[in-house]
């Protein structure tokens, strides 16, 4: 596996954050020479600056980046072996096409013979030339910057790195600012150029289509962390966990349960399983679409009633309805909707992962003069008489154990765990205890599990049957008793004299 | 249906403008080369051209002017440039308000700023009598320094971050990338700001008598001192020739390429 003469680069427990906030948390990843390796995810997840923690804008918090086994955390850009495609191209308009792809040329110096010279015009002017040619475009050189197309001024982009001959190329989001179909051209050309050139490309995208299509290895990454690294099918056929399926292609997601070593049950119906987990263990279940085959009705393992029907080109997508629970299916027949069809799930066609959340967990939670537990500077009330089983509460809030002892639980710390059901969640933040942005959004069949994220950072996920947008403010309230606290240490620390 | 003849057109707009224009441009600038080609009896002659060039008074001032007007220049671009960089630099944190207190001191009446100028520099033991040129090198620089800062502030704020990361990433050197990358870039910028400053400075005289306790004496004062004695064509050709150079200097400048235009910005 991990052969050392072979790694180019390799980032070692790098973390990068700005006060507070982690843009990049604990990262290690190796690349080998020659790979074509893409950091895959939502904005916001890090794999940009990762990108940029290796071409030298940015310096990690922690963490060492080696290239061919040497440090260079600390070395600035402009001695770094490494080219960058940028976003938004980052031409130089005062330049032409030539001036702008021979900038990086003209600064070098190479050794001749043990000494160091500049390169001559004539070899420069090759080198230009050989660089044109490779992204198509030989006779502009003497081109104005500013009268290139979009697709022409990234494939400039790309010539003015690739001439210098970086050890790696690292490309952020090239292709996004391209439309549709030349997009697509250019990843076509963006492999045959990764083919041709053998250097090694780290790229970084949030369109899993691309990832899929270039990458020979894909790092999908999420707050900073690494989810999956594996090649585009390993990836896709088996997901590490839930985000990573719902992120990855289509799919079906659901809650189910393990009644066996290898038989899960979900959609109401037991399943045969390929993969082991131990019995009654909670777990996500990923479904593709393309795994999912309709049957007559009554011919199938269950029966569902199929309600919508969308045309896609290559094959229909069905919805269908198992009780209150969607099944998306791709089928390429031509069926008729509004009636019942069976389903057969093929074990090969189930994947089982570890269920992530099964319940919130604050572990920095504390009890507020109020009796409220204050979690990310938002007060629920709660009950907390049960921190002391079988007690009161007196008129002054004080709680009164069963022996007759008073406590007075001000600023005690509490572990707090509240269940992804017992989350409310509403539009209307008047109502509601504690606030925040929804981050994340996954469809679990019968209802979404939403991540709603407030401005201190903190997480509360729930399900909810109601649909959201991510970015949506949105407000959430428990009720009292489903809120269990535990309290750190005893009880009888503060208990009042 | 035959057009309404008194349709409102959205070209009588600019009437007014044109009216304008006429009566406060065209018309003086005729009026200004008609008096500097004619003598006091209305007759056409160049005598009054002939007469600048014989003085060397003249072309003392006209060297003198052009000096100051040049030594300003780069002084207020030395001083503004960085000002500039370092409040276009968004990482910086610098604010529309931190921009506004730099261009502040234009809002003061020029005439009281430049005096108290002059009473801050008495002060600090600069005396206006003993040393005319370094005043009023001084006085010029404070007055001029905000037409420096805001255009090229307005061209900065344009740049792109990724422009300078490319230079970085491509093995240019800060100082490299300055060079190479930084200044040609901000060229429409420098030179909005030399046109701004350049100029106004030849034909100012305030600064010069106030700061120079009179000692200096640029175009400025010539054409004010003719127009007091009642010259009027002889100060019509010294503001022609000034006129002139003002054309020639941005014949000069307009090869510079200036695709965005780099004034503006507050107003």
């Amino acid at each position: 596996m991990k052969d050392n003469k072979n790694i180019i680069i390799e980032l070692k427990n790098v973390s990068k954050h700005y006060g507070q906030t982690y843009a990049v948390e604990d990262f290690n990843l190796y690349v080998k020479k020659g790979e074509f390796i893409t950091f895959l995810g939502p904005s916001g997840c890090g794999k940009t600056t990762t990108l940029r923690m290796i071409a030298g804008f940015e310096m990690p918090t922690a963490g060492e980046i080696l290239l061919n086994g040497k440090d260079i955390t600390s070395l600035p850009p402009y001695q770094r072996p490494v080219n960058t495609v940028f976003q938004r191209y980052a031409l130089f308009p005062h330049l032409d096409v030539y001036d702008n792809i021979a900038f990086g040329l003209k600064l070098k110096k190479i050794d001749d013979g043990g000494r160091m010279r500049k390169l001559t015009t004539k070899e420069i002017s090759e080198k230009v030339r050989a660089a044109l040619k490779i992204v198509d475009l030989e006779e502009y050189e003497d081109r104005d910057i500013a009268t290139l197309s979009g697709g022409q001024q990234q494939r400039i982009a790309i010539a003015r790195a690739i001439v210098n001959e970086p050890e790696i190329l690292l490309l952020d989001e090239p292709l996004g600012a391209l439309d549709l179909k030349m997009r697509k051209d250019m990843q076509l050309e963006l492999k045959e150029m990764h083919k041709k050139l053998g250097i090694t490309f780290i790229y970084v995208t949030h369109d899993q289509e691309e990832a899929l299509t270039l990458s020979d290895t894909i790092v999908v990454m999420k707050d900073g962390m690494i989810q999956q690294i594996g090649t585009p099918e390993g990836i896709y056929n088996e997901p590490a966990n839930a985000f990573v399926a719902d992120f990855i292609g289509e799919s079906n997601i659901y809650s189910g349960t393990m009644i066996d070593r290898l038989k899960v049950r979900f959609l109401g119906h037991v399943f045969d399983a390929l993969d082991e987990f131990d019995k009654n263990e909670k777990v996500d279940v990923v479904v593709r679409p393309e795994d999912v085959k309709l049957v007559p009705p009554g011919q199938g393992m269950l029966d569902g009633k199929l309600i919508d029907k969308i045309f896609k080109g290559i094959h229909y997508e069905y919805t269908l309805m198992v009780g209150h629970t969607e099944v998306i299916i791709q089928d390429t027949r031509n069926m008729e909707v509004n009636c019942d069809a069976g389903i057969i799930i093929e074990p090969d066609g189930i994947h089982i992962m570890k269920k992530e959340f099964t319940a919130n967990i604050y572990d920095d939670a504390y009890i507020d003069k109020n009796n409220n537990v204050v979690i990310s500077d938002f007060a629920f009330p709660c009950d907390v008489t049960k921190l002391v089983p079988g007690s009161t509460l007196d008129g002054d809030g004080y709680v009164i154990g069963p022996d007759g002892t008073v406590y007075d639980f001000t600023d005690a710390d509490v572990k707090v765990t509240i269940g992804l059901g017992d989350i409310e969640i509403m539009d209307n933040i008047d109502e509601s205890t504690a606030w925040g942005n929804i981050v994340e959004n996954i469809y679990k069949g019968d209802h979404y599990m939403v991540t709603v994220r407030t401005q201190q950072d903190e997480d509360f996920i729930l399900d909810t049957v109601y649909t959201y947008d991510a970015g949506d403010q949105v407000g959430i309230r428990v009720k009292p008793e489903l809120i269990s606290l535990a309290l750190k240490g005893e009880a009888k620390k503060y208990a009042k004299k | 249906m035959r057009k309404n003849s008194l349709h409102f057109q959205r070209k009588y707009l600019s009437v007014p403008y044109m009216i304008f224009m006429v009566l406060f441009v065209v018309v003086p600038l005729l009026l200004i080369i008609a008096y500097a080609f004619t003598d006091q009896n209305g007759v056409p002659s160049v005598e009054n051209l002939l007469a600048f060039f014989r003085d060397t008074n003249n072309i003392n001032t006209l060297i003198i002017s052009l000096l100051i007007g040049f030594g300003n220049t780069v002084l207020c671009l030395l001083v503004g440039y960085p000002v500039a960089y370092f409040l276009a630099k968004k990482n910086l944190g610098f604010t529309m308000a931190t921009v506004l207190l730099f261009v502040m001191p234009m809002w003061i009446n020029f005439v009281l700023r430049t005096a108290a100028t002059r009473d801050l520099l008495f002060w600090l033991g600069l005396n206006g009598g003993d040393h005319p040129y370094v005043t009023t090198m001084i006085g010029m620089v404070y007055n001029y320094l905000p037409f420096t800062i805001l255009p090229l502030y307005t061209t900065m704020i344009k740049m792109d971050q990724s422009q300078i990361e490319a230079s970085y990433d491509l093995g240019a050197t800060p100082p490299q990338t300055f060079l190479k990358i930084i200044l040609p870039m901000t060229m429409p910028g420098i030179v909005s700001a030399a046109t701004m400053v350049f100029m106004p400075t030849m034909s100012s005289y305030v600064i010069s008598d106030v700061m120079g306790e009179r000692k200096i004496s640029l175009i400025g004062n010539s054409i004010q001192l003719y127009f007091d004695q009642g010259l009027w064509h002889m100060g019509s050709l010294v503001a022609l020739i000034m006129l002139v150079m003002i054309v020639i200097g941005s014949i000069a400048t307009r090869n510079i390429k200036t695709e965005d235009d780099a004034r503006g910005g507050l107003w």
